[in-house]
């Protein structure tokens, strides 16, 4: 049995960014494909976690496991308009977080 | 077709963003068919749109176009710069050219300038909506001909046939107003008759220069396309393009990994196969492009109001325990007071946002960590008026009295925040609002678009 690690020391990067004005997308990027099958054979990291986690509609989320760039890759509708009153963060450049203490076992 | 392959520098993410010397003078001594960069994005905000005003400093464009004109005189090729002055409006084009011009002149340097201007006439735009020729993109704001005509700038982001135009006008330095960041590097190619498929997945590879491979500075990379793929290099020795780092950047900024919208089809790499040439360059076949409609993408900004902020600080552990309620009450009382000395309503014509920084203010409603109490709070008070003036008013009556808003559990007058700045009210200028995701049904692809060419020197 392997020793659970959590998902920001496993990942080789986290992040999250702007898909244009409309939209916000994450990456989760592993060195290796190992990597990546550990966590999506873990079966943690879903779209109803997605939904769930940030409080949005699950048919509103865009989620891939993409084994050629060991990668893995969600969207949703920005939560309002880039830099419409009340924006919290421009670029969506700081919204990952909550991601990083996922336990994979 | 007539060579077999050909071959392009992206010398760095975004023309003013840098790039080393000794990487260009690599890419230089590559023997490229072509160099093309970006000088914009929608990506830093509605501001840049909204207010016609470039991003990076004039300092710091000169300095990299200095670089890619005395590049492009050496190699004598085609210079193809995308998304002048950042939003592409009219006037980043003319910025543009004022700069290359001012170069010009200082090196001696002589070529043919093709401009291309994407900025919509709103007037037009409405027509466009009357005849059905706007379509809105899922989850697009509603518009209506007063939205458009209240933008103060429109742009269509153009695909590669306008940039062909101007090449086969054989301009050597072409300026483009708002541009599909694909499109500049897909453009040589394509005129020359590679097949779209590798074309456009090399062109989104290495759109934003380095950050394809495992270097992270702005820096450049060198790419070859023939009829079957394509491979990429960076420029600097010590790095890599790898067959991970470059699946890695075309999952960047995009909502889907796979599917990729040009104005005259989908990029579509489900099947792209990535394959280790040497240590730092990897191959790249099987990327598909499916023709569809041509649609042409519109950004549209409007100003929203203008604004007045004032950050500080709070410290004593008896309002952090109470701070909702402490910032409710002074919330009601400003309400009365903005009433009482201008007459306005506040949350209607005066907008009042108060964020707690240590507490959700970075991720606000997508925030699943509740309430954990930091042992400080950054508070950042936001004005938004219908002018100037009215926000700084307001600001200034909003800073004394939260500053000094009592709390039970001391007796007296207090200063609860904690202000770094005299005076604390910082202004803001003009704020702008995105109002547009919509596509245009152009007559042509180069309809919507205008171009001008000059003999320079």
């Amino acid at each position: 049995m392997r020793t659970p690690v959590l998902l920001g020391e496993l990942a080789k990067l986290v992040r999250s960014k702007n898909a244009g004005p409309f939209w916000i997308t994450f990456d989760i990027m592993f060195a290796d494909d190992a990597d990546f099958k550990r966590v999506v054979c873990a079966n943690i990291l879903t779209k109803s976690w997605v939904a769930k986690t940030y409080q949005v509609q699950e048919d509103s989320v865009i989620f891939v496991e993409i084994a050629a760039a060991s990668a893995i890759k969600f969207s949703f509708p920005r939560p309002r308009i880039q830099g419409d009153p009340g924006e919290t963060d421009m670029y969506s450049g700081q919204q990952y977080a909550p991601l990083l203490d996922l336990e994979v076992g | 077709m007539t060579a077999a392959r050909i071959s392009l520098i992206s010398p760095t993410g975004a023309l003013g963003m840098g790039f080393l010397d000794q990487s260009l003078e690599r890419g230089i001594s590559l023997k490229p068919d072509v160099i093309a960069c970006d000088a914009g994005s929608t990506d830093s905000g509605p501001f840049y749109l909204g207010s016609a005003t470039p991003k990076m400093s004039r300092r710091a464009i000169l300095q990299d176009l200095r670089r890619l004109l005395l590049a492009r005189d050496q190699l004598n090729v085609p210079l193809i710069i995308g998304s002048c002055g950042t939003s592409g409006v009219d006037s980043g084009v003319d910025w543009m050219r004022e700069l290359t011009l001012e170069i010009a002149y200082q090196e001696g340097l002589r070529f043919k300038l093709g401009r291309v201007y994407s900025e919509q006439n709103t007037e037009e735009v409405v027509e466009s909506l009357r005849s059905g020729k706007l379509e809105a993109l899922p989850g697009a704001p509603e518009i209506n001909a007063q939205i458009i005509q209240n933008c103060s700038h429109i742009v269509a982001m153009m695909g590669h046939e306008p940039i062909v135009q101007m090449l086969e006008q054989d301009c050597d330095v072409i300026l483009c107003g708002r541009a599909s960041d694909t499109a500049l590097f897909a453009a040589v190619p394509l005129m020359q008759g590679f097949p779209h498929g590798p074309v456009w997945h090399c062109a989104k590879t290495i759109e934003c220069g380095a950050i394809c491979s495992t270097l992270t500075r702005a820096d450049g990379v060198f790419a070859e396309i023939d009829s079957y793929g394509f491979t990429v290099e960076p420029l600097a020795t010590e790095a890599s393009c790898t067959p991970l780092s470059l699946a890695s950047h075309t999952l960047y900024e995009n909502a889907d990994p796979y599917l990729i919208r040009e104005p005259s089809g989908t990029l579509d790499t489900k099947n792209a196969r990535y394959q280790t040439l040497s240590e730092r360059k990897t191959r790249v076949e099987g990327s598909v492009f499916r023709p569809e409609s041509y649609t042409l993408k519109l950004e549209g900004a409007t100003c929203a109001g203008y604004q007045t902020v004032a950050i500080g600080g709070v410290r004593d552990p008896y309002i952090l325990a109470r701070i909702d309620s402490w910032l409710a009450e002074m919330r009601v009382f400003f309400k009365e007071r903005l009433k009482e000395l201008t007459g306005k309503i506040l949350d209607q014509e005066v907008k009042l946002d108060i964020s707690q920084y240590g507490r959700n203010a970075v991720m606000g409603v997508l925030e699943p960590v509740a309430d954990e109490m930091p042992h400080e709070i950054g508070l950042l008070f936001t004005v938004t008026a219908p002018d100037q003036n009215l926000a700084n008013d307001v600001a200034r009556f909003i800073t004394h009295t939260a500053s000094h808003w009592p709390i039970p559990a001391w007796e007296g007058f207090i200063s609860g925040i904690a202000f770094p700045f005299s005076p604390p009210e910082i202004n803001r200028g003009p704020v702008y609002r995105f109002t547009l995701n919509h596509v245009l049904i152009p007559a042509s692809p180069l309809s919507a678009f205008r171009f001008e060419q000059e003999d320079i020197g």
